[in-house]
């Protein structure tokens, strides 16, 4: 049960961290309509990873006690625990420090540009929609119910990314380098989406979990077809940024943590 | 027909409350008059994003998160139907904006304010849209079609919004001490400012009595203030807090809730410029418009393109 607690949040922290880096546009956009459809897709996010602490919430609160402790690194939660209390989803997403958190590396890499958001948002919406594809076949109903939710949301992320890609691709010669360097930096991060975790092979294997080493070919497919059809090329090189999904985190998750969390760490224990 | 034939008709549509549409005749100064007070609405929902921008990041819970993003969205969308109905009045997107960032078009000086706690987000939504519903219902008679219809969708969902940012303050006051402190020293902060939304006195006010004729204003800004005070005092007594102002108590002959003298000062300097945030608010549109720029043109580039391999495709068949 703990390792299905774990893949939970590592579903739900994916969503937070990347619905929060995509909120950070909000009111900046290039153009009107483009600061509304991020804030729409941001919020799109938010919502899966409220699905995926809740459920990782209840799943906690019925484990024994002895399960419960230590689980988690965070002196709030074990605090919680200690007095019996149940927690929520909120306590999942804000009294747990960067050491619990299992977010894809490329989720927390800062917004850049307007091209560094869209290359972020192509690699990693094209891998979602092909997870998304199989989590609604979970064996976990839960899991397959927010799947199944946000494959609409998904698969309407994909395209706009898709386009966008294409859009700055085929467009300016200065916007064809952007998009091209910009993809160029973000491909690293790649390679950590399809390689598997002991607690994601365990899930693949019961059936409840998705093999995202399968998944890699077609996402490879989806994503030159587009970067064809921009005139751009696919990038080469390792893939090695790698780790979040082990708790090993870049610089930039603590300082997303400390302004995602700063009023319940101030004001501790208070109904908002 | 001559212009006086024209004007006749105009004015008879205004007497008439006949909606004027974008292809009627209409009179210069009017639509100057509707250009310049649309725009600048469009430009205070656009501007109006960024105080509350400010908390998305930090919001207390995932709830209120949610419900925060997608009010500032819901802004965004009306700074668009608002730009739309300005367009229609032969003025494009591109001229407002410049009009914005060098200073000629002004937005509401509300949102020059900074936003310091997260109670703000409660006393936004309660006083600013609620100051800012009380001026906006009686626009969704106004004369100008578009304009009136826009403000319909709008007011719906700004009485959304207020309703939302009392119930921040709610629950915070039901919270700890420390929260209703929050919640005062909020309420400290917007009460005034909140006031200085309806605009200058009657008696400084050189628009009114033109506007008033032409419905693009249908209750002076004095009269639209003492409405606000009098609703807002009751909701404010719920939440167990106190309005920042001795003066204010209820005045039975009047049937009114007297008030204290607004600094007009202070009114003025945020007005021309000299308020907390004005610079950071321009800054923050202009860096994003200019920072648009190359993303603008590339999109426009592709779809010339688009275009042209289109005709290519049909000429080919
Ligand atoms: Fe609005
Ligand atoms: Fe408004
Ligand atoms: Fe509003």
């Amino acid at each position: 049960m703990k390792n299905r607690i774990l893949y939970t949040l590592q579903l739900a922290d994916n969503a937070l961290i990347y619905g929060h880096r995509l909120s950070e546009w909000c009111g900046h956009g290039p153009v009107l309509e483009q600061d509304i459809a991020l804030t729409n897709i941001s919020l799109d996010f938010l919502g899966q990873a409220r699905g995926f602490y809740q459920h990782a919430a209840n799943l906690f609160n019925a484990l024994p006690l002895a399960e419960k402790q230590g689980m988690f690194l965070s002196v709030a939660l074990e605090e919680k625990v200690k007095k019996g209390e149940n927690i929520d989803e909120d306590d999942l997403a804000y009294l747990r420090d960067g050491w619990d958190f299992r977010n894809l590396l490329i989720t927390e890499q800062p917004n850049g540009d307007w091209a560094t958001t869209v290359a972020r948002a192509f690699y990693f919406d094209t891998f979602n929609h092909l997870y998304y594809t199989q989590l609604q076949k979970s064996n976990d109903l839960q899991l397959a119910a927010v799947a199944e939710k946000s494959l609409k949301e998904v698969t309407y992320h994909k395209r706009w990314s898709s386009e966008w890609v294409i859009r700055l691709g085929d467009g300016t010669q200065e916007s064809h380098e952007k998009m091209q360097a910009a993809l160029n930096d973000l491909w690293p991060f790649t390679g950590e989406m399809f390689r598997m975790t002991d607690v994601e092979q365990e899930m693949a294997d019961g059936k409840t979990g998705v093999d995202a080493a399968a998944l890699h070919s077609q996402w490879k497919q989806d994503i030159v077809s587009i970067i064809d059809e921009a005139t751009l090329q696919l990038p080469e090189g390792t893939r090695l940024q790698d780790g979040g999904k082990d708790v090993r985190h870049s610089e930039h998750l603590g300082y997303i943590l400390a302004e995602l969390q700063f009023i319940q760490r101030a004001y501790p224990g208070m109904e908002w | 027909m001559t212009v006086r034939d024209f004007q006749q008709a105009f004015d008879e549509k205004i007497d008439r409350e006949i909606a004027i549409e974008p292809r009627d005749w209409m009179p210069d100064n009017y639509r100057k008059t509707l250009i310049r007070q649309i725009s600048q609405h469009a430009h205070s929902e656009i501007v109006g994003m960024l105080p509350e921008g400010n908390w998305i990041t930090r919001a207390p819970s995932l709830r209120r998160k949610a419900v925060l993003l997608a009010k500032v969205q819901d802004e965004a969308g009306h700074g668009l139907y608002l730009y739309s109905a300005a367009e229609t009045l032969g003025i494009t997107r591109d001229e407002m904006y410049e009009q914005l960032h060098t200073g000629k078009a002004k937005y509401s000086s509300i949102f020059n304010y900074p936003t310091t706690s997260w109670a703000d987000m409660g006393a936004i939504g309660w006083l600013v849209d609620g100051a800012a519903i009380m001026n906006q219902v009686a626009l969704c008679r106004t004369s100008y079609g578009p304009y009136a219809r826009a403000m319909v969708r709008i007011c719906k969902e700004e009485s959304f919004h207020q309703r939302q940012g009392y119930e921040i303050l709610l629950q915070m006051s039901k919270g700890t001490e420390i929260q209703r402190k929050m919640v005062q020293d909020s309420i400290n902060r917007w009460w005034w400012p909140s006031l200085m939304m309806f605009g200058p006195s009657d008696d400084n006010s050189p628009n009114t009595e033109q506007s008033m004729r032409w419905r693009v204003k249908r209750f002076t800004n004095d009269e639209l203030r003492q409405r606000f005070v009098d609703v807002t005092v009751e909701q404010c007594n719920i939440l167990g807090m106190k309005l920042p102002d001795p003066d204010l108590k209820w005045n039975e002959e009047r049937g009114h809730y007297d008030f204290g003298e607004i600094n007009w000062e202070e009114f003025w300097n945020v007005v021309n410029g000299n308020g907390p945030c004005n610079k950071e608010r321009l800054e923050a549109r202009t860096k994003a418009w200019e920072n648009g720029q190359w993303v603008r043109d590339a999109a426009l580039a592709y779809s010339e393109k688009r275009k042209q391999r289109a005709k290519s495709d049909t000429k080919a068949a």
